[in-house]
């Protein structure tokens, strides 16, 4: 059911996910360097435009190809992409660095003191650690324009919650095991809740879709108040403020 | 006034579905659709739509809708229920009709569907189609992400929904010939993508056992009952991308098959993949429905979809006036009363 390939820079391995979906798989591990082959066989993918190929997505380690067998069989699409991977390499694809506001305040807040108690730091010492870190984009999944964000400093990673909440609120900021997730729809949740982002994550506006994040974008995150979340909140719902990649994240 | 089909009675999860929003599951759109395509496509044919035109799909229990426009043409296709038209919105009873054909209703006639027995949904296509813009390229309804559809979400009282007709065209009434249904039990499944988290013995086991469908389906995903797998090395894997099909198991070893609303990426470990040719075949087990899985090769799934797709193509061939049903085929159409839809003939 398996073949393997071999590239310039790593090993992969192709795995059938029925007849209309392949699994180009880089490792096992959520790792920024396979995330990065992920991210570069995405584009490549894309640009090389090849009838029968209908999507990828890309994970934190591996590229979902979805096809239409009977335009392009199986081992015809698999010798594509053994084409397609030769010499790749992951930096390929531009990443943009982002400062997104994000507010801590206890009352939106719910898990912090939790969080706290778990790592042995005081809830501003978590704060301080979750907003101190430039995050990778690893994938955009579970819900449109929903990123996974890693890694998240040693000291506040835990496991998911016992029992997940039935609901919690659009842009609530969330953390579990080595990453941290921005919510952009009210969702059912097992992460623990850390604040919450009033940027838009996800708009439909327009002729196309615009996720405001990608894989392999930066994102680090700039602790704001209740007050100018609210405010931050408005002016973006009302159109006035946009948030665009920071030019230079070296702050 | 626009024409337009008005909710009278909602019915437990009535949506509108097509085949489905490709091309975003980047973003983390799901590709949402109809949960039994086969069906859909029927529905569309009777009532002369291209096959993958919109129409609203019924689960569990079906709505009731009033007509507001000159008259309309729809069909019903799918899972078993009692399909009534109402002189009006208010009346109590009406004369039944059958599913699998074309049926025209007038200004103030309502169509009322009943429970569903046989299969977990129906089709009510209405020709023309909804007057409702695409959403990324989809008048599926995706109800968790609110996309697509009737505002994102399943009918609700006092709704109306715009057609695109407001008169149906002058013609006649047409039903299939000789479209048989039988539920297939033995779903077909290509091993992977993650075979390799489970021993070769829980593999053979999974391929070994008969399933129950548990007590919750939704369109989301279908929950087994039936032998437990275990893992070789627990079940946390970092999640990837799931196909349509997904057989996905999660800690406590039941096997989830994942359907047309699952979630773009996800993190149990997936032991195989229901084939394309299967799929719709899948939306046809209710509750309780006793299944089980067989192993084939990526050649041979292709294949499958080929003649799956084959079977689709020449399903316009079966389609015969009704009026000689009427006449020469009365046996014929008592039997396209009871059934629930197309399968393809290879089977068990």
């Amino acid at each position: 059911m398996r073949c393997f390939g071999v590239m310039a820079v790593t090993d992969y391995r192709l795995l059938p996910a029925g007849d209309t979906a392949l699994i180009v798989e880089f490792g096992s591990q959520v790792d920024r360097r396979l995330s990065g082959l992920v991210v570069a066989l995405a584009a490549r993918l894309t640009e090389a435009k090849i009838a029968g190929v209908v999507e990828c997505v890309p994970t934190f380690r591996s590229l979902s190809v979805y096809f239409d067998p009977l335009l392009l069989p199986y081992a015809a699409l698999a010798a594509r992409i053994g084409d397609l991977a030769d010499g790749l390499r992951a930096a390929e694809t531009e990443a943009r660095s982002w400062r997104l506001p994000l507010c801590y305040d206890v009352s939106i807040a719910p898990d912090l003191d939790h969080i706290a108690a778990h790592s042995g730091l005081t809830p501003a010492q978590v704060v301080e650690r979750h907003s101190a870190v430039d995050y990778y984009v690893y994938m955009l999944g579970f819900l449109p324009g929903q990123p996974y964000l890693g890694d998240v400093a040693p000291e506040l990673t835990l496991p998911r919650r016992q029992s997940p909440r039935m609901k919690i609120p659009a842009g609530s900021v969330a953390i579990a095991m080595n990453l941290t997730c921005i919510f952009p729809n009210e969702t059912p949740c097992g992460w623990h809740l850390i604040g919450r982002c009033p940027a838009r994550l996800w708009d439909i506006g327009g002729a196309e879709p615009k996720s405001l994040l990608r894989p392999g974008d930066k994102v680090r995150f700039t602790p704001v108040s209740l007050r100018e979340y609210d405010d931050l909140g408005a002016r973006i719902a009302s159109g006035e403020l946009t948030i665009v990649p920071a030019m230079d994240d070296a702050a | 006034m626009t024409p337009s089909l008005h909710v009278v009675a909602a019915g437990l999860l009535t949506t509108v579905q097509d085949r489905g929003r490709v091309g975003y599951q980047h973003l983390g759109v799901p590709v949402s659709g109809a949960l039994d395509p086969v069906s859909l496509h029927a529905a569309n044919l009777l009532v002369g739509n291209p096959p993958d035109t919109g129409a609203l799909e019924v689960a569990c229990m079906g709505p009731t809708l009033a007509v507001e426009a000159d008259d309309i043409r729809i069909a019903v296709v799918g899972a078993r229920a009692a399909i009534e038209v109402l002189p009006d919105a208010a009346a109590t009873a009406g004369r039944g009709v059958a599913g699998m054909q074309s049926i025209r209703l007038r200004r103030g006639e309502a169509l009322r569907i009943g429970a569903l027995t046989d299969a977990n949904v129906l089709y009510i296509a209405v020709e023309g189609g909804f007057d409702i813009a695409p959403v990324l390229g989809s008048v599926a309804t995706d109800i968790r992400c609110g996309l697509g559809g009737w505002q994102g979400r399943a009918l609700a009282v006092g709704d109306r929904l715009p057609l695109r007709l407001a008169r149906a065209g002058e013609r006649n009434e047409v039903c299939f010939q000789g479209l048989l249904a039988r539920p297939r039990r033995r779903i077909r499944v290509i091993l992977g993508p993650q075979d390799d988290c489970f021993p070769d013995s829980e593999t053979a086991a999974f391929l070994d056992s008969e399933y129950t469908v548990g007590p919750s389906v939704d369109r989301m995903g279908m929950r087994l009952k039936g032998r437990a797998i275990k893992h070789s090395h627990g079940f946390d894997i970092a999640s990837d991308g799931i196909a349509p099909g997904s057989i996905q198991v999660p800690g406590n070893g039941l096997p989830i098959v994942l359907l047309a609303d699952r979630q773009t990426t996800g993190g149990y470990p997936k032991i195989a993949t229901v084939i394309s040719a299967d799929l719709p075949a899948l939306a046809r087990l209710t509750v309780g429905s006793k299944l089980g899985f067989e192993a084939v090769s990526v050649d041979a799934a292709e294949a499958a979809r080929r003649a799956h797709l084959a079977e689709l193509a020449a399903m316009n061939d079966k389609i015969i006036p009704l009026q000689l049903a009427r006449t020469n085929l009365a046996p014929r159409l008592q039997e396209c009363n009871l059934v629930s839809g197309f399968v393809d003939a290879v089977d068990e």
